[in-house]
Formats: C-alpha cells, structure tokens, sequence
C-alpha cells in the first residue's frame, strides 16, 4: 500500500508499515494514525517518540512486553502498563505505535 | 503473535541455547539467530546465548558497516537485557584465539572454557547453532 502526502506517494508494506524509514516525519504520522482511526495527542505522541528512541538506540522495534517494562522504566507506573497503552493504542500498542511511528513491525509479532 | 491484556505466557517454558559461531556480516545467520532470540524471549522462554568461533565478533563493540552498506545491527544486542535474555556466554579460547578481551565486547558476558561450555550445552532442552 501507499500514503499520499503534499502529492507525493510514499510506499509501506501490505499491513501500512513504512518502506523506507527515513521519510517519516510528524505530518507523515499524523496521517498513518488518521489511518488507524486515532486521534494523536500528547499521550499518543509521547509513546511514538518513546519508540523512536528505543529504535534509534537498539535499531530493533520492541516486543509488547518489552515496550511496556521500558515505558515504566522511563515514563512511570502510571503509563507503564498494558490498560494505559492499550487505551492510546486499541489494536495492540506495539503495533499500532509503531507504524505510526515509522518503525518496522515489532520483532516478536508473528 | 497476538497481543493480550495478559502479560504472562503460560505454556511450557523450554532451556534454549543460541550457539553463535559465525561473523556477523556477510551471511544471514548471526542476524536470523538474533530474530529467533528475540522471538523465543518474547514467548518467555528460558534463553541462553554462546558466542564462539567469528561468532565473538557479533559482540565487539564500535562496529561500522558503513563500506558493505549493511545495518549494524549490533547495538541490539544491547537490548537483549529488555527481553530479560542476561545469560551470554563467550567462549575463552574463541577471544584468546582472535585477541579480544572482555573489555572489547558491548554487552556483559560470562566467560567460559570449552569444557564449561559443553556441561552448558548438556543442560539445555534445544541447543539451535548458527
């Protein structure tokens, strides 16, 4: 599949996950979310540049669960679990997150 | 896989052993056997990893893939701890044999000599080589 953004075209995998992760940008996200039928807040964009990070440092997009334990870690107990992310991200935090924020599928999801 | 509300897993947890001979680059397999790491961690399976052979220099640090045009992929072994995959073995002779020392691996190992390597092996439920 494609995305249109300003007349361009920019190519993702079958699922909506970016060819090229060097095009993203937060227009760009903002318009896989609409995609995802979500509405990005600042909750929603704490947790996409949390993923950013962690991919920037370990180049891998993390499990779920380890999503989960690394937000606590950063981010507190009150988002650290799986309600909270669960709540910005329905169909699976690390799935969904990740595509919003440009990533390659989590590894660990079959 | 599909994500739950449920955290655990609650099937049966197996002793993997990764046994990691090869260099990191120039094949798939260092790479592919660092996936299937991440994937059995992910299903909270009891994960070990042995480096030897070219194997060890999957985990020296400051690689530069730059002139082949690959990922460096390395720093994910960093994120092995986030996957509470903490067992990393390298063996002895493999360093001695290439001129490392502990001091040039990027994440914390145990050190092991051959013969402390294979009562590892010997204790596992699946020993997988790559």
């Amino acid at each position: 599949m494609t995305y249109t953004l300003d007349g361009a075209t920019i190519p993702a995998d079958e699922e909506g996950y970016l060819s090229d992760l060097s095009v993203w940008n937060k227009e760009l996200a903002g318009l896989i979310a609409k995609d995802e039928n979500i509405e990005m807040n600042d909750d929603h964009w704490e947790v996409v540049n949390f993923l950013r990070d962690y991919y920037e440092e370990y180049q891998i997009a993390p499990a779920i669960r380890v999503l989960t334990k690394a937000v606590k870690k950063s981010l507190g107990d009150d988002k650290g679990n799986s309600k909270y992310l669960y709540e910005l991200f329905p169909y699976g935090p690390a799935k969904q997150a990740c595509k919003i924020a440009g990533l390659p599928k989590p590894t660990g999801c079959i | 896989m599909a994500e739950e509300f449920d955290d655990e897993f609650d099937g049966p947890v197996k002793r993997f052993l990764f046994v990691n001979r090869k260099a990191p680059y120039g094949t798939v397999y260092a790479l592919e056997s660092l996936e299937v790491v991440l994937i059995s961690a992910a299903f909270d399976q009891d994960v070990s990893l042995v480096f030897m052979d070219d194997g060890v220099f999957q985990i020296v640090k400051d690689q530069n893939t730059d002139g082949i045009n690959i990922k460096n992929f390395s720093r994910t072994y960093r994120a092995l701890e986030g996957y509470d995959v903490e067992k990393l073995y390298v063996e002895k002779e493999s360093l001695e044999a290439r001129g490392l020392s502990e001091d040039d691996l990027l994440v914390p190992v145990e050190v092991l000599d051959s013969k402390a390597l294979s009562e590892l092996m010997n204790a596992q439920d699946v020993v997988i080589s790559a």
